[in-house]
């Protein structure tokens, strides 16, 4: 099906690991300035509360103490992540809305400093009334807490495509559930932090562990008001993302505007705690669905409303509430479908975008009405998700474009991986076995910001001497892996083994790349380093066939060596140049054919240093309908998987015991890689249905902000997880790839959840599936 | 607070230093004596991405005081190449894509350094309790525990 690669589809050790297993490679803790100060931040101890006054002269008057700044001090300037819902101040200007929120930020000598700084800053409140709830935000008399937002209203989605009611008429089956999720918090084991520095030349270095240099370096300059080229950021190793690192943090922006003023640099990192606080992680979903069938199986329609726990800022929150519908459109054919879904205000950190965005528990929630329907309809899971289930090519009703399309083969896999067949209604009790399947969107069709900008630009520059390359990219590796996926695809783009490519990644200084979000890398990144890649070898060969005084289509580069069809041709010219260039040493080239290294070099002689560049940006998606631009991408990336689960009647706790994981990506630049994304994808799936909550106490501070308290599965949590890898080959991906970073958390819920009801016949309406709930819920069932 | 002396080994070679009462041995390796691949994550001992191996016991060393590995041997992840060859359990993790974001991966790869010098071929219920300290949310695991099953089976081998 997908012609041979030399370098992409293997199973590369990834370039940055052995760094990374000895210690050496350096995140943001371990790179230090001199001279730096330690910036710490007020935040609020109350959940909702007016600002009376502020009074910093005892924490200025402190030894040690270099700068204290609050909203008196810098630009009136409100930020966020949509420009339709820039609702924060980086300190608070006269209200408090979240336990966290911003007040204040200090620079001092040291931390120590900071902090007792930090406590000598003396605020009047006034405490207002702290909605916690949903429901509370939402009552009659519920004060505002953004004065722009009636009712507590960030966003509201109303949308049908078809005719949901003449559909329903026409249904043999109508099923209807709900379903209640908690917010999650992205636990990505290295807090945020950042370093700020402010040259004499005016331009101000952030360094910063997040996702997204570009926006947050838009966002440093929008609020400082520095322009976009005297804002550089940089981001080093970074320990992990997953979403909440999506965006410009307090600390940023308060590092910069300290460094600005102390012309020092400025050290802020979150605690642990800090992280819990600023949040920007998985909403809380409630779902409402009812959808309608055939007798047959047939699926006709969908009539859905959500409704998500925002807490105090917007975020990603637009995009979020937009996500929790439009990605049920697909992977089956659903002709008619209407969507109502709102985001509410409350006095709790904001929550943002995180693996899955807004999807995920659409998605369990509907996977787990799949399978009701089925065993009503007396088929099997299995038999009606391929009854229903969309091929290459087809479009969904709100006009996603399913250009690859692996479902079908990812649902054979699992089935046969799981050994379904012997196993479903054979089990003994307690056991049970689910499927469900899911998909996710490719990179994100638009930018967060209005633009016809690229989405990613690349430079390749060839080394002078020839002996390799080097990719810049401005995309940030967090851990995925896309340092090396980006190498991989400029090695098989030039024709160069990859041991023979650098790449130097996460500087804005590098170019425009808007990310790691939306599991955009690898499609969009990748097909502009293609790009640049294959400038790159037109440019060498282009030069070599001049030289050679033959067509340059006679020329090919592999695996290093030079190709020349169409009969033999003198090369040792070049050959004795190079040679002679490098008398004494010990590499000579000796190959019958000449290498690229000559060839390079050659080029390099002929037209001084090689710079070639590659760009994109997807062309126009999806539909015109508001709210099309979320869920539009230039691909699809799917999975089924296979959960198979041991609950304890006693105890109602439950043990998963394998996951057979399918997912298609296109075609695999790095196996292992694939591999590796959908075994943590399960994971945090896992910890998601079964023991991850933020809780909160009635003033709304958080009981649980640590990792000894918020449980995230730990190696002894983790079934075996058996992984199949799918490759469509996406005609819209650079050699066929697409994503796998984000689709394949999506069935892992619903797959656990429909294993737990075929072990116990529960229908489960809420998560975490604690061993209390599902006790309560054993319980419940025995006595009825 | 007047600094004390302390003397200690850290992989093999006799150190000095002067540190707080109160500081701890994270705070000791990466601020005095330069040694950042030990990572500093939650500060309270639950997600053990600074753990080292302090006579030959896995410890998180945030939970360590400095004063208390006084005249104690401490092994950190700076310890365990050999010039520029990786310890057969690095090489593993490298080989089997068991690290991602890599900021467990030196507490992860010194508990399971610890594990095999105690246990050098461990069952899978081994590895899981020999790594159970360490929290990785990248990796969903597996590969880490393919990892040091290749290495326990490479380094018995010789």
């Amino acid at each position: 099906m997908s012609r041979q690669f030399d370098v992409i589809g293997s199973r590369a050790p990834r370039k940055d690991a052995p760094n990374k297993s000895t210690g050496k490679a350096q995140y943001i803790e371990d790179i230090t300035f001199p001279g730096e100060l330690a910036g710490a931040l007020l935040q609020s101890p109350h959940a909702h509360a007016k600002i009376l006054d502020i009074d910093t002269s005892k924490a200025l008057a402190l030894p040690g103490v270099v700068a204290v700044l609050t909203a008196k001090d810098v630009p009136e300037v409100k930020y966020g992540v949509s420009p339709a819902r820039y609702d924060e101040n980086l300190f608070a200007m006269d209200r408090v809305r979240y336990v966290g929120d911003e007040i204040a930020a200090v620079a001092a000598v040291d931390l120590p400093t900071a902090l007792k700084a930090v406590e000598l800053i003396q605020v009047e409140y006034e405490p207002l009334p702290v909605l916690l709830t949903v429901e509370e935000a939402t009552a009659n008399d519920a004060p505002w807490i953004h004065e722009e937002y009636p009712d507590n209203i960030c966003a509201q989605v109303e949308q049908e495509f078809g005719d949901v009611e003449a559909a329903f008429a026409q249904c043999d089956l109508i099923q209807e559930g709900s379903f209640f999720s908690k917010r999650q918090d992205g636990a990505f084991i290295e807090p945020n932090q950042c370093v700020a520095l402010m040259g004499h030349d005016g331009v101000l270095t952030l360094h910063s562990s997040t996702q997204v240099p570009h926006y947050v370096q838009r966002t440093v300059a929008m609020v400082t008001g520095l322009g976009m080229s005297q804002v550089r950021v940089v981001k080093p190793y970074v320990g992990g993302g997953f979403g909440p690192k999506a965006s410009a943090t307090p600390i940023d922006l308060a590092a910069s505007f300290l460094a600005i003023r102390t012309g020092r640099p400025v050290r802020m990192a979150y605690t642990r705690e800090q992280v819990f606080l600023f949040s920007r992680a998985r909403h809380g979903f409630t779902h409402h669905m009812k959808i309608g069938a055939k007798k047959d199986g047939t699926l006709m329609a969908l009539d859905h409303q959500a409704t998500l726990d925002g807490g105090a800022y917007s975020s990603f929150g637009i995009a979020t509430v937009y996500y929790a519908g439009s990605l049920l459109g697909g992977p089956y054919k659903l002709p008619n479908m209407r969507y109502a879904g709102r985001r509410v205000f409350t006095n709790k950190p904001a929550c943002g975008a995180q693996r899955g965005h807004g999807g995920v528990i659409a998605r369990a929630l509907f996977e787990q009405q799949l399978d009701i329907i089925a065993e009503k309809l007396g088929m099997d899971p299995i038999e009606l998700r391929l009854k229903n289930m969309m091929e290459t090519g087809d479009v969904t009703c709100n006009d996603l474009a399913m250009s690859s399309l692996g479902m079908k083969e990812c649902i054979e896999a699992v089935k046969s991986g799981s050994g379904w067949g012997e196993k479903k209604g054979k089990l003994p009790p307690g056991k049970g076995i689910g499927m469900a399947c899911g998909f996710f969107v490719s990179g994100a069709g638009y930018p967060i910001y209005r633009s016809e900008t690229y989405h990613c630009t690349i430079m390749i520059k060839a080394d002078e001497d020839g002996g390799g390359i080097t990719v810049y990219t401005a995309s940030a590796e967090i851990g995925q892996g896309s340092d090396t996926t980006m190498a991989m695809i400029a090695a098989e783009a030039v024709g160069i083994p990859l041991e023979q490519v650098r790449v130097k990644s996460g500087d804005t200084d590098f170019g425009i790349d808007l990310g790691a979000y939306s599991s955009r890398t690898t499609l969009m990144t990748g097909h502009a380093t293609k790009e640049a890649g294959d400038n790159l070898k037109a440019m060498v060969l282009e030069t070599l066939a001049g030289e050679l005084g033959i067509q340059a289509a006679r020329l090919d580069i592999k695996n290093g060596l030079i190709k020349i069809s169409g009969g033999p041709v003198d090369f040792s010219a070049i050959r004795t140049g190079y040679i002679k260039e490098h008398r004494g040493w010990q590499d000579q080239p000796q190959s019958q054919e000449l290498t690229f290294r000559e060839a390079a070099r050659l080029a390099y002689l002929r037209r001084g240093t090689l710079v070639a560049t590659g760009k994109y940006k997807p062309p126009v998606l999806g539909g015109k309908y508001k709210g099309a631009t979320v869920g539009t991408s230039p691909a699809y990336g799917c999975s089924a998987q296979v959960a198979e689960v041991n609950v304890d009647f006693e105890t109602g706790q439950i043990i998963v015991e394998r996951v057979t994981d399918a997912h298609d990506c296109g075609q695999a630049v790095n196996l292992t890689s694939v591999e590796a994304q959908m075994q943590g994808s399960v994971s945090m799936g896992l910890g998601e249905a079964l023991f991850e909550e933020v809780k909160f106490d009635a003033q709304g501070r958080i009981i649980n902000a640590s990792l000894g308290e918020y449980h995230i599965p730990t190696v002894m949590d983790m079934p075996e997880v058996r992984c199949i890898v799918v490759e469509s080959g996406e005609p819209n991906g650079p050699f066929g790839a697409k994503e796998v970073g984000e689709g394949a958390i999506m069935p892992t819920i619903p797959a656990i959840l429909n294993a737990v009801r075929n072990a116990t016949g529960l229908v489960l309406e809420e998560t975490p599936l604690t061993p209390e709930r599902v006790y309560q819920a054993l319980k419940k069932q025995k006595g009825a | 607070m007047s600094k004390l002396a302390i003397s200690l080994t850290v992989n093999g070679v006799q150190r000095q230093a002067l540190v707080e009462p109160n500081q701890t041995l994270t705070s000791l390796l990466r601020d005095e004596l330069n040694l950042t691949g030990t990572k500093h994550g939650c500060g309270v001992g639950d997600c053990g991405c600074c753990t080292v191996i302090l006579d030959g016991e896995t410890v998180n060393s945030c939970l360590v005081l400095a004063v208390q590995a006084q005249g104690r041997e401490v092994m950190t992840i700076e310890g365990l190449a050999q010039g520029i060859r990786l310890h057969p359990l690095q090489q593993a993790f490298v080989d089997h894509g068991a690290i991602q974001c890599g900021f467990c991966t030196p507490g992860m790869i010194l508990s399971a350094k610890a594990l095999l010098d105690r246990t050098p071929q461990p069952t899978r219920a081994e590895i899981t309790k020999g790594l159970s300290g360490n929290l990785c949310r990248c990796t969903g695991y597996e590969k880490i525990v393919e990892a040091v099953q290749d290495a326990a089976g490479k380094m018995e081998r010789g």
